[in-house]
């Protein structure tokens, strides 16, 4: 029953409402940059409520499962992945062995399902966004994995996230290492090319394809991968703060501490993506082939070396 | 590999304006294109043929949005090329004052476009922004943010104020930092450079073989510019410096851009400090018969207007060339060979203006003949002919 509890309320209710919350800073934030006024606060929920009042349509070409299928289970797992890092964070002991590793494959469903639903809807230009999307997955996975490495061998080799934060707790956080900087500096990157934001929005890239793979959907389906990327846009964060910066202590001011942290690092991606223009796939490839794995490996050996 | 046919337009994000691009592609790269305009046609040169001369001039200011005021210069060269005859000098002056004004703004919402294409939307946002100060020197000096109604057959409708000249040279002033920290923004951003850098490359035998225009030929190191080759308005009085590149490529394109508006800055301030004292309009009474061709350098490039008098009020014949005329066919030469994500900025390079290009062709879907003038004058002719026999 418990795990129904956090799975409804944590993984789904809180997940959804900081995504939004943040997704309406992001926008804020941007607005004020670029001399707008920006929305109001409701306005990311008043979005995805008034897509799901709309009609949803099917192209004629598309087949019809996988494209009303896809989004549900990008935001599933997007969901899974919310609910074990709360579990993970209010209970070391809760989570169970090899999390992380499950956590590492849930997270790439989300990208997953994009590239099913643009496949899936016949579209040229939204197939065309889907096979931008797998070239970018294959891009950032290797380096992603890499520095979740680094957190393993500094809580003695182990796979399970309570481990990982638990040793934090005691041994301080892991970004205060030489290798925890190298890490998060190649986690950020990884996270905003699995956000899809710029530079990296390449899949989506609005003036060249047309958002691509999201080009068919409207309605329900629309709504459930804008919610998608929204609650991407706390879980990601919230899991390279798992990984690097302790996590989410929720005594005292330990939490403030934690509520800083994700601000910082959403702040830090929306000052990303308003600072750069988009990359083309092949640099994006290159970037996180060549320097983005060579300073992952190169974080991996100092934390092997104790640094 | 398969081909796929990507289609931008006629409706599409990228350009707010109805073209329509077919590229022919493999996996990412495009292999060939195919450009169609005559979305859009609104038949303006037969309105201006319905107009007065000095009505015409409004009209032809709506034919672009943006580079509103060189439709009005050539076509008022034009037609004072028919008499011929001279304007005074202060309306010469303030002509050019207007036209580098909008060469500032054409250029500044060039640069924002080019930024928004490569999702860089701060850029946009800020060019932009910094462009609404070019926009309040305009309304000061003219009464209008955009198509401004200055110009009419022999001088100009509005003179400037002296009291307003030391307020709009503070204004235009205050412009110059701002261009200084936009070029310093685009110039040293690295992935500003992977991204434009070698990126759509124009060869000077392609420049001068496609004959492109204004700074698309002039970032390809072709000199080529009305107000230096054949100086009309004060620009032979002022000292100005053409801006020329080599390379060819997007970055070019931009950098040449961004310089220009340093020029226009310095061709504005030294028309308002020397502005002569006299007439500003010549009260042209008749326009006698004959033809008279008229060309300027609009932001774009060369702006050719071609009008015919038969010594009515009202020109018989009024022919607009604008400039992205002659620079469309250049994409045949620098998109083919680029990817999908460079084609958009490769197109935008160019700084094309539909509306200013719109023609129409007509087919006959049957035997797919394009049907040309005279055919249609003579198609024309027998529906006519057809209807008086039906009323008979």
């Amino acid at each position: 029953m418990a795990y129904v509890i956090y799975l409804i309320f944590y993984g789904f209710l809180l997940t959804a409402a900081i995504g939004l919350l943040a997704s309406w800073i992001d926008r804020k934030v941007t607005a004020r940059v670029q001399y707008r006024v920006g929305p109001p606060i409701l306005q990311p929920l008043i979005d995805i409520v008034k897509l799901l009042g709309k009609e949803t349509l099917v192209p004629r070409g598309a087949s019809k499962i996988i494209f009303l299928t896809a989004p549900l289970v990008g935001l599933t797992s997007v969901m899974l992945v919310s609910t074990l890092l709360w579990v993970n964070n209010i209970d070391y002991g809760r989570g169970f062995l090899g999390d992380l590793i499950v956590v590492l494959y849930l997270l790439t469903i989300p990208s997953m399902s994009i590239i099913m639903g643009g496949f899936a809807s016949g579209n040229p230009l939204a197939s065309l966004g889907a096979s931008r999307e797998m070239k970018l997955v294959l891009s950032y996975e290797l380096p992603f994995v890499l520095v979740a490495f680094v957190s393993v061998i500094k809580a003695g080799f182990s796979i399970r996230l309570g481990d990982i934060l638990m040793s934090q707790a005691q041994n301080g956080v892991v970004v205060g290492s030489w290798s925890g900087i190298l890490a998060l500096i190649v986690a950020i990157m990884s996270v905003q090319a699995k956000l899809a934001l710029v530079p990296f929005d390449i899949p989506e890239a609005e003036t060249e394809i047309v958002s691509g793979p999201l080009i068919e959907y409207s309605g329900s389906g629309l709504a459930a991968y804008r919610l998608m990327k929204n609650m991407l846009l706390f879980t990601l964060p919230f899991f390279l703060m798992v990984l690097f910066m302790g996590g989410l202590r929720l005594d005292g001011v330990h939490f403030l501490y934690g509520v800083l942290k994700y601000i910082g690092l959403v702040a830090l991606i929306t000052v990303i993506r308003n600072t750069n223009p988009r990359v083309r796939i092949d640099q994006a490839v290159r970037f996180f082939w060549g320097p983005m794995t060579i300073i992952a490996i190169l974080a991996v050996l100092l934390a092997f070396m104790g640094l | 590999m398969a081909k796929t046919i990507i289609p931008i337009g006629p409706y599409h994000p990228l350009q707010e304006e109805p073209e329509f691009f077919t590229l022919t592609v493999e996996g990412e790269r495009v292999v060939d294109i195919d450009v169609r305009i005559g979305y859009n046609h609104r038949g303006i040169e037969k309105l201006s043929e319905m107009k007065t001369f000095d009505q015409s001039t409004f009209v032809i200011e709506r034919i672009c949005g943006i580079c509103s005021t060189s439709h009005p210069f050539a076509y008022t060269r034009a037609v004072e090329d028919i008499i011929p005859v001279e304007v005074p000098e202060r309306a010469k002056y303030i002509r050019t004052i207007i036209a580098e004004g909008e060469r500032i703004h054409s250029h500044l919402l060039w640069l924002g476009l080019a930024g928004h294409f490569l999702g860089y939307n701060t850029v946009y946002m800020w060019a932009w922004k910094l462009r609404e100060e070019i926009l309040d020197v305009m309304e000061i000096l003219s009464g209008n943010r955009n198509n401004y109604a200055m110009f009419k057959p022999g001088g100009v409708r509005r003179d400037i104020k002296p009291e307003d000249i030391p307020g709009v040279i503070k204004k235009i002033d205050s412009i110059v930092p701002t261009l200084l920290m936009l070029k310093k923004a685009v110039m040293d951003d690295p992935v500003l450079h992977v991204r434009t850098k070698g990126i759509g490359i124009l060869t000077k035998e392609d420049a001068i073989n496609y004959s492109a225009l204004g700074p698309t030929s002039r970032a390809s190191g072709v000199a080529r510019d009305v107000r230096k080759d054949s100086p009309y308005g004060a620009y032979d009085k002022v000292d100005w410096e053409m801006i020329v590149t080599q390379n060819g490529d997007v970055f070019d394109k931009v950098v040449v851009r961004i310089l220009e508006m340093f020029e226009s800055v310095k061709i504005m301030k030294y028309c308002l400090l020397n502005l002569p004292k006299g007439e500003i309009d010549l009260n042209l009474k008749d326009i006698p018969p004959g033809e008279g061709i008229g060309h300027i350098e609009a932001p774009r490039g060369e702006t050719f207007h071609y009008v015919i008098s038969d010594g009515t009020n009202r020109p018989v014949r009024h022919k607009v060339r604008a400039p992205t005329f002659m620079n469309l066919p250049t994409y045949k030469a620098t998109v083919v060979g680029e990817t999908i994500s460079d084609a958009t900025i490769i197109l935008a390079a160019i700084d094309p203006c539909y509306c200013c290009t719109e023609r129409m062709a007509v087919r006959n879907a049957k035997g797919r003949k394009l049907y040309s003038g005279e055919d249609l004058v003579r198609l024309s002719q027998e529906k006519t002919e057809k209807i008086r026999k039906g009323l008979k």
